[in-house]
């Protein structure tokens, strides 16, 4: 009888928790990789790879750049990715207020277009791109690199914006013209405030999409490597803790980036309450 | 208390001359010429789709209308964009900026034309609407009825010439609706700035306005006084737009003094001759129009205690609904179907039931003639327009 209501009142619990229970194991399953490493980067490897647990060390946390060329790679990752972000993010936010706001010829053309880059094998991209740099005899680099960048992070921009401006009352911006603001005005005190939301989920998607492209970048960079790259290319030879290091700490000013966009937002509708 | 002392300051009439607007080959609005007096509550009143947002977001700058000018006052402002314009909105469903609090939202207007020091204008713009203590809310943390509020503090700060209001109300629930009504009369006789304001619900039009149109399919019907609109109508739609009304079909037997006399089925009516819009020669037919609350209903075996010279005519009831003040009764007559009559509820003839013989009759100053060439349905009352 006892055993009977132990098993009861478990189930019960169970039932209760069920939800919670399968958010946490799922929550488990996406960082367990974060923490492998982030625990592998306080390792001390005997020989060139780091697959298995030595000892503990912060060797490498003390010297990040420790490793001939990593930094270096690193620098012009995040040159690469703020530029590009900024480039797409510019036009992807152009070509979607135009895309909503304008009837015009081939719309529905460069509606459809624009998620090429989302929809093609990001190979053969990476090819057919190869092709015509090198048959516009393009130097093969940082820029053709930046130009590919820009290109396929143009179509998550433009995704993210256009749900916003789509979802926009067109009347707010009439009422900003009806209240003395002129076209500049209203664009900067309405329009903009209001689309950035959008904006800025597309700008964060360009700079992930950008810092961790590997495919497209190997193929036109020529020889300017970038830090996936290099991850990559070590990845044949040997496996510096450093990578690991760059790795943990990428993902802790992400996750700081987050909370502190969390608190802000709390403090705010706390005082506007 | 500032009534409406000041007019002069405020400067002029809104003055529409020859103004349309055609998409295409759609016209939305036939060349208009529409006066609002200076200080006055318009109400430009009609069923969706008739041309009455588009004459307002003309006036506004919105729309460019197509022919015509749109003066205010001695200027004429038809080629200024809607921020150089001396007018300002309320829309429908307001379109508050919502990543704006209250305040800014409010002083928006201010802020734009450069002046520094709002706090002190829209502090007391916000106590005049009542919403001194929701200052540092967004939009989206207040109700339909206070949002509605802001919207027209937003507006009003700006003292502008002309307040348009585009069916302020049409997203409030019908309490809420009443009450606004009385809050933006109160408004308006404050500030004592001219109102325009766009409905299609003409209880709402004859409540708060001085002066309606009544648009339909582009053109305006009829303009005046709310009771001269529901007395005098000149149309069928706007005799069955505002309000209820019965119509007759009647050939004129004789037009003699102030009356024109009249033959329908079997009976004779009287119809003053001022009332009647329509040419009245001998032999002719006319439209007789009667407002359902002015008829009287006495049971056939009564018939005799019937002051003479009042129009009657005979019927059936077919149906009656007790609605508490008053019992609204559709009579089937020989001259017209479904006649309705409204009925108060002070000595209520228990024999007036479904199926008993009865006399309509009415005061013949009641009765109004119209041309006889229009649908008599016309502007008759569509369920689903009612938001």
């Amino acid at each position: 009888m006892a055993v009977f209501s132990v098993f009861s009142s478990l189930f019960r619990w169970l039932r209760r928790n069920l939800v919670v229970l399968a958010g946490l194991v799922t929550l488990a399953y996406l960082l367990l990789p974060n923490v492998i490493v982030t625990v592998f980067s306080f390792n001390k490897p005997k020989g060139r790879f780091n697959y298995s647990w030595q000892e503990f060390s912060t060797d490498a946390w003390k010297d990040p750049c420790g490793v001939a060329d990593m930094c270096g790679s690193l620098s012009l990752s995040l040159q690469i990715a703020f530029w590009a972000t900024l480039g797409a993010t510019v036009l992807g936010t152009m070509i979607a207020f135009a895309l909503v706001r304008y009837r015009f010829r081939a719309r529905g053309a460069v509606n459809s277009l624009i998620f090429l880059p989302m929809a093609m094998p990001e190979v053969v991209m990476a090819a057919s791109l190869l092709t015509l740099f090198l048959n516009m005899g393009a130097q093969l680099g940082f820029w053709t690199v930046l130009i590919a960048h820009i290109m396929f992070c143009l179509s998550f921009v433009v995704t993210a914006v256009k749900a916003r401006v789509m979802s926009m009352d067109p009347r707010l911006e009439q009422a900003a013209q009806d209240l003395y603001a002129g076209p500049v005005q209203t664009f900067l005190r309405v329009t903009l405030p209001i689309a950035a939301p959008g904006i800025a989920a597309g700008a964060l998607l360009a700079f992930a999409l950008s810092f961790d492209d590997f495919i497209i970048t190997n193929f036109n960079a020529g020889s300017t490597v970038t830090f996936p790259m290099f991850v990559w290319g070590s990845a044949q030879r040997g496996t510096p803790v450093q990578i690991n290091v760059i790795g943990t700490a990428m993902f802790l000013i992400a996750v700081l980036l987050v909370v502190a966009g969390m608190l802000i937002g709390k403090r705010r509708a706390k005082k506007s309450l | 208390m500032t009534t409406a002392k000041e007019p002069k300051e405020h400067g002029g009439d809104v003055r529409l001359s020859g103004i349309s607007k055609t998409y295409g080959s759609f016209t939305a609005v036939h060349p208009l010429d529409l006066t609002v007096p200076q200080g006055s509550f318009f109400a430009l009143l009609g069923a969706s789709g008739c041309g009455k947002t588009t004459t307002l977001r003309m006036i506004a700058g919105l729309e460019e209308p197509s022919t015509g000018t749109v003066c205010l006052g001695e200027q004429d402002v038809t080629a200024l964009p809607p921020y150089k314009r001396p007018v300002n909105t309320v829309f429908q469903s307001y379109a508050l900026f919502p990543h704006l609090d209250i305040f800014e939202n409010v002083a928006f207007g201010l802020r734009r034309r450069g002046i520094k020091s709002v706090k002190q204008q829209v502090g007391d713009m916000l106590d005049l609407v009542q919403l001194g203590e929701q200052a540092r809310k967004k939009p989206h943390q207040l109700s339909g009825g206070q949002q509605q509020r802001v919207a027209v503090a937003r507006a009003l700060i700006n003292h502008p010439k002309v307040l348009l209001l585009d069916e302020p109300l049409g997203a409030l629930d019908l309490k809420l609706r009443r009450q606004m009504q009385l809050e933006l009369k109160r408004i308006q006789t404050e500030v004592g700035i001219t109102f325009v304001h766009v409905t299609h619900d003409q209880e709402e039009a004859m409540t708060m306005a001085d002066t309606v149109a009544v648009m339909n399919g582009g053109r305006v019907e009829q303009q005046g006084a709310p009771a001269d609109l529901y007395e005098n109508p000149r149309t069928t739609f706007v005799a069955n737009f505002l309000g209820t009304s019965n119509f007759i079909e009647a050939e004129v037997a004789s037009v003699s003094g102030d009356d024109v006399f009249l033959k329908a089925g079997g009976g004779k009516l009287t119809l003053p001759k001022a009332r009647c819009t329509a040419p009245a020669t001998t032999g002719g037919t006319v439209l007789v129009g009667v407002r359902p609350e002015k008829i009287s209903l006495t049971h056939a075996d009564d018939a005799g205690a019937i002051p003479e010279g009042r129009n009657r005519i005979t019927g059936r009831i077919a149906d009656s609904s007790f609605i508490g003040v008053s019992t609204q009764y559709v009579v089937n007559s020989p001259v017209c179907a479904a006649f309705e009559v409204y009925a108060q509820n002070i000595e209520r003839d228990a024999r007036l039931v479904p199926g008993a013989d009865v006399v309509l009759h009415w005061n013949p100053a009641h009765t109004f003639g119209l041309d006889a060439d229009q649908d008599a349905d016309a502007g008759v009352e569509k369920v689903e327009e009612d938001a």
